[in-house]
C-alpha cells in the first residue's frame, strides 16, 4: 500500500508535531528545573515520606488516628473527612435545593418570592465569605455550659452541634446491610412484577413484598443478633458533652455553607427542569384521567430529570471540589492535610499530586455514576 | 367584548365588580396569590409570621440597637451591646483598609480611580452596540491606564510595589485579567478540542480535564508553592502574578468548555459553506463559526464570569490581599475583633452588587436573544 497524503494532511501532521514538540519542551524544561531545585534544597522526590511519622494532630476524625501514625494514615483520614462532608453535603443540598426549586414555582406569591431571594442572595456572594460568616457565627454561640437547647437532647454551642445518636456496633451494621439487600431485592422484584403486568395487564400489589423485605427482614436480623437501638442522649459533664453525636463547629460550618450555597444552584436546575416539561404533557395526562401523583412520577419527572441530571452532576462535582475550602476554617480535609504535609516535608509535587489523584478519582466516580444514571433515564428513540 | 356590552342586564359577579376599585383589586390579588387554597393560606400565614419576626429582630439588631459611630478605638459601647445590636462603627473606621489594603494612604485616590475605570470598562463592554473590534483597543488602553495608576513611577506618580496593593482593586485585577487572558486561551483550547488532529485534541482534553478535575485551591497552592520550584535559579515571579497565572489557566479551562458548547450548536452546513468558499481554517473559524458560537453562549459565559469573580476570593488561603483578605485582616485589631459579622456583611454586599448586576445583565441578554 502506498502512503498517500494530500496537502491538508501534511499540514495537519506538521501542526501536530510542532505543538507536541512545544508542549514536551516546556514540560521537560520545567521538570529539569524542578529536579535541579529539589536537589539544591535536598528534598528527595518520591512517595517514601508517606511511611514517616506525621506528627500532625487531627482533631476531628472518624477513624482512629494519633499524631504518631504515618503520613499515609493522615491522608486516609483526610480523604474520609472530605468524603464525609461531600457525601452528606450532596444529599442535603439535593433535598434542600429540590424543595426550594419547587417553592420557586409555587402559585403562592410569598413563597416563590422568598425562594427567589434565597437563590439570588446565596448565589451572588462568594462561598468562602459565606463559610467564614457561618464559622464566625458558630464561634459566637454560647459556651457549652450555656448551650442552646432547641429540643431535648440537641445542644448548640461553640463546641458545635450535639445530637442524640444510636451507637453503631457490628450487629447494627448487619441490620443496615439486610435493609440494603432488601431494597435491592425489592427493586428486582418490582421489575419482574411490571414485566408480568405488561404481559397480562393485571396489576399486582407491591406493598406486601416491600413490607416483608424492608421491615420484616431487618427486624428479623436485628432480633436474631440482639442489636440494641437505644438512643443515647448527650449530657453536659464538666465543660464538655458526653455521649451522642458531635458535629464540630468547623465541620458544621462547612456543611451549612456548602449545603446552602449548592442548594441555591440546584434549586435553579430543578426549576428549569420542571419548566422544561411542556404544559401539554400535564393536559394529556389529565385527559387520560390519571392520578396527579402518577402523572408527576411517571410522566413529568422522568422528562424533567433528563434536563436536570447533567447540570446536577456538575453541581455535585463543584460541591466536592468546594469542600476543599475547609482549609480556611481548619477542618482537616485531604487538601488541608496535604497542605500541612507540604509545609512539614517540602514534598510539594507529591502532596499536590496526591490531591489531584484523590479529586480526579472522586470526580470520575461521580461522573461515571451520573452518566450511568443519565443513560438509564435517557430518551430511547427509534 | 360582546360579553361586556351585554352584561349590564345581569348584576355583575363579585369578582368583576371588585376589579374596579383599588381595594377590590388588592383583595383579588391577595386571593389569587396568597390565599388561593387552604394549603396556600396556611403557608402564607406561617411565612408572614416568620418574616415579621425575622424582620423585627433584624431591624432591632441592624438599626434600632446599632451603633453607627464611635470616636477612635473606643469600642466599649459596641461591646456592651454585642449580640443585641450591630456595631456599624467598624465600617467607617476600617473601610479604607478594606477597600484598598495597605496602599499608601495619601495615594489611595489611585486605586479608587482604578476601580472606577474597571466599572466603566465593564459597562462599556456590556453595551451591545459597542461590540466591535474597537472594543479590544478600549480594553488595551484601560488595562494600560490601570497598570500606570497602580504601579505609578511615571507622570510624577510615586512608585507603589505590588506587595502593597490590596482590597477591591486586587479582586478586580485578578478577575478581569484572568478573564481577559483566559478568554482567548479558552477559544484556542475549545477549537483544539474539536480539531481533527488527534495529538492536539488529546492535549486540549488533558488540559481541560486536569484543571476542571481538581479544586481551585490546589491550583493556587501549586502557584504559590510549586511554581517557584519549576523555574530556573534566580528567576523569581511575584506572588500576585503567580496567582494571576493560575487564574488564567483556570479560567481558560472553564471558558473552553462553555465555548465548546457553542461550537457544537453550529450546524454542519456552516462549516461546509465556509469550506466551499475556500476559506482557511483560521478564517473560517474567526469570521463565521466563532462569532455565531459565542453569541449562542453569552448567558452561560456571563454565569462563568460571575463564578470566576467569586472564586478570586480564594486567594485568601494563599495570603494575597484581595477584598476578602483585607476584610478578614481588618478585624485582627483587638479593639474591633468581635465585629467580624458586620465587616462580612459589608464585603458581602460589595460582592453581591457586582454579581447581581452581572446576573441581571445575563438574564436581560437571554430575554433579548429569545425569539418572539
Amino acid at each position: 500500500m502506498r502512503l498517500h497524503l494530500n496537502r491538508q494532511q501534511v499540514n495537519g501532521l506538521v501542526w501536530q508535531i510542532v505543538v507536541v514538540a512545544i508542549a514536551v519542551a516546556i514540560v521537560g524544561w520545567l521538570w529539569s528545573n524542578a529536579l535541579h531545585n529539589l536537589s539544591v534544597r535536598r528534598i528527595s522526590t518520591g512517595f517514601a515520606f508517606l511511611g514517616r511519622e506525621a506528627g500532625m494532630p487531627i482533631a476531628d476524625s472518624w477513624l482512629a488516628y494519633s499524631p504518631r501514625d504515618p503520613y499515609a494514615r493522615a491522608f486516609i483520614v483526610g480523604i474520609v473527612n472530605t468524603l464525609r462532608v461531600a457525601v452528606i453535603g450532596i444529599v442535603l443540598a439535593t433535598v434542600l435545593g429540590t424543595l426550594i426549586g419547587i417553592a420557586r414555582l409555587s402559585s403562592n406569591w410569598l413563597l416563590s418570592r422568598l425562594a427567589a431571594v434565597y437563590v439570588e442572595v446565596l448565589r451572588d456572594v462568594p462561598l468562602l465569605l459565606q463559610l467564614l460568616f457561618w464559622y464566625v457565627l458558630m464561634q459566637g454561640l454560647p459556651a457549652a455550659r450555656a448551650a442552646w437547647k432547641p429540643i431535648e437532647g440537641v445542644f448548640l454551642s461553640n463546641r458545635g452541634l450535639v445530637l442524640p445518636a444510636i451507637p453503631i456496633e457490628e450487629a447494627n451494621l448487619w441490620v443496615i446491610a439486610a435493609a440494603a439487600a432488601g431494597l435491592g431485592a425489592l427493586y428486582l422484584l418490582r421489575r419482574q412484577l411490571v414485566a408480568r403486568q405488561m404481559a397480562d395487564g393485571k396489576a399486582r400489589p407491591l406493598w406486601p413484598y416491600a413490607l416483608a423485605l424492608l421491615v420484616g427482614l431487618p427486624a428479623l436480623v436485628s432480633f436474631s443478633l440482639g442489636a440494641s437501638w437505644t438512643i443515647t442522649l448527650p449530657e453536659l459533664r464538666g465543660f464538655n458533652f458526653v455521649g451522642g453525636l458531635t458535629l464540630a463547629p468547623e465541620y458544621f460550618a462547612l456543611l451549612i455553607a456548602l449545603v446552602t450555597y449548592t442548594s441555591a444552584f440546584i434549586a435553579e436546575i430543578v426549576r428549569s427542569g420542571i419548566q422544561s416539561v411542556p404544559r401539554g404533557q400535564w393536559d394529556a395526562a389529565n385527559a387520560l384521567g390519571l392520578r396527579r401523583s402518577f402523572v408527576l412520577q411517571r410522566i413529568v419527572l422522568p422528562q424533567a430529570l433528563r434536563v436536570i441530571i447533567p447540570p446536577m452532576t456538575s453541581q455535585y462535582l463543584n460541591l466536592t471540589k468546594n469542600s476543599s475550602l475547609a482549609v480556611a476554617v481548619g477542618y482537616q480535609d485531604v487538601v488541608s492535610i496535604a497542605n500541612t504535609t507540604l509545609n512539614q516535608t517540602g514534598q510539594a509535587i507529591e502532596a499536590i499530586a496526591l490531591i489531584m489523584a484523590v479529586f480526579l478519582t472522586i470526580s470520575l466516580g461521580i461522573s461515571l455514576f451520573m452518566n450511568w444514571y443519565n443513560a438509564r433515564i435517557a430518551l430511547v428513540e427509534r | 367584548m360582546t360579553s361586556i356590552t351585554h352584561a349590564p342586564q345581569n348584576p355583575l359577579p363579585f369578582d368583576a365588580r371588585s376589579r374596579r376599585t383599588p381595594a377590590g383589586r388588592a383583595i383579588r390579588w391577595l386571593r389569587t396569590n396568597l390565599f388561593a387554597s387552604v394549603t396556600s393560606s396556611i403557608i402564607s400565614v406561617l411565612l408572614i409570621a416568620l418574616l415579621a419576626k425575622a424582620f423585627v429582630s433584624l431591624v432591632q439588631w441592624g438599626y434600632w440597637n446599632a451603633i453607627w459611630i464611635v470616636s477612635g478605638n473606643q469600642t466599649g459601647p459596641c461591646r456592651s451591646i454585642r449580640g443585641l445590636g450591630a456595631c456599624w462603627a467598624v465600617i467607617p473606621e476600617k473601610y479604607r483598609f478594606i477597600l484598598f489594603g495597605t496602599y499608601p494612604f495619601n495615594e489611595q485616590w489611585r486605586p479608587a480611580l482604578v476601580c472606577l475605570t474597571f466599572i466603566a470598562l465593564f459597562w462599556v463592554s456590556s453595551r451591545r452596540n459597542w461590540w466591535r473590534k474597537e472594543l479590544v483597543l478600549v480594553w488595551a488602553a484601560a488595562l494600560v491606564l490601570i497598570g500606570v495608576l497602580m504601579w505609578g513611577g511615571v507622570f510624577g506618580l510615586s512608585y507603589v510595589s505590588q506587595d502593597r496593593w490590596g482590597g477591591l482593586p486586587v479582586t478586580l485585577i485578578l478577575a478581569t485579567f484572568g478573564l481577559a487572558f483566559g478568554f482567548p486561551l479558552g477559544i484556542v483550547v475549545a477549537l483544539g478540542r474539536r480539531s481533527k488532529l488527534p495529538a492536539i485534541r488529546s492535549l486540549c482534553v488533558l488540559y481541560v480535564e486536569l484543571i476542571r478535575g481538581v479544586p481551585l485551591i490546589s491550583l493556587l497552592f501549586m502557584a504559590s508553592v510549586m511554581f517557584p520550584l519549576f523555574l530556573p535559579d534566580g528567576v523569581n515571579i511575584d506572588k500576585l502574578l503567580r496567582a494571576q497565572i493560575a487564574f488564567i489557566l483556570y479560567a481558560g479551562a472553564y471558558l473552553a468548555e462553555v465555548i465548546r458548547g457553542g461550537l457544537q450548536a453550529i450546524p454542519r452546513g456552516q462549516h461546509d459553506a465556509a469550506d466551499a468558499l475556500g476559506l482557511t481554517y483560521w478564517k473560517k473559524n474567526g469570521l463565521i463559526i466563532l462569532p455565531q458560537a459565542i453569541r449562542h453562549v453569552i448567558p452561560p459565559l456571563v454565569n462563568t464570569f460571575i463564578a470566576f469573580f467569586k472564586d478570586t476570593s480564594l486567594v485568601l488561603i494563599i495570603g494575597i490581599f484581595d477584598l476578602l483578605t483585607t476584610a478578614k485582616t481588618s478585624i485582627i485589631d483587638p479593639a474591633w475583633q468581635q465585629f467580624s459579622v458586620e465587616v462580612y456583611v459589608f464585603v458581602g454586599l460589595i460582592y453581591f452588587v457586582f454579581c447581581f448586576a452581572m446576573s441581571r445583565y445575563s438574564r436581560q441578554l437571554e430575554a433579548q436573544s429569545r425569539p418572539g
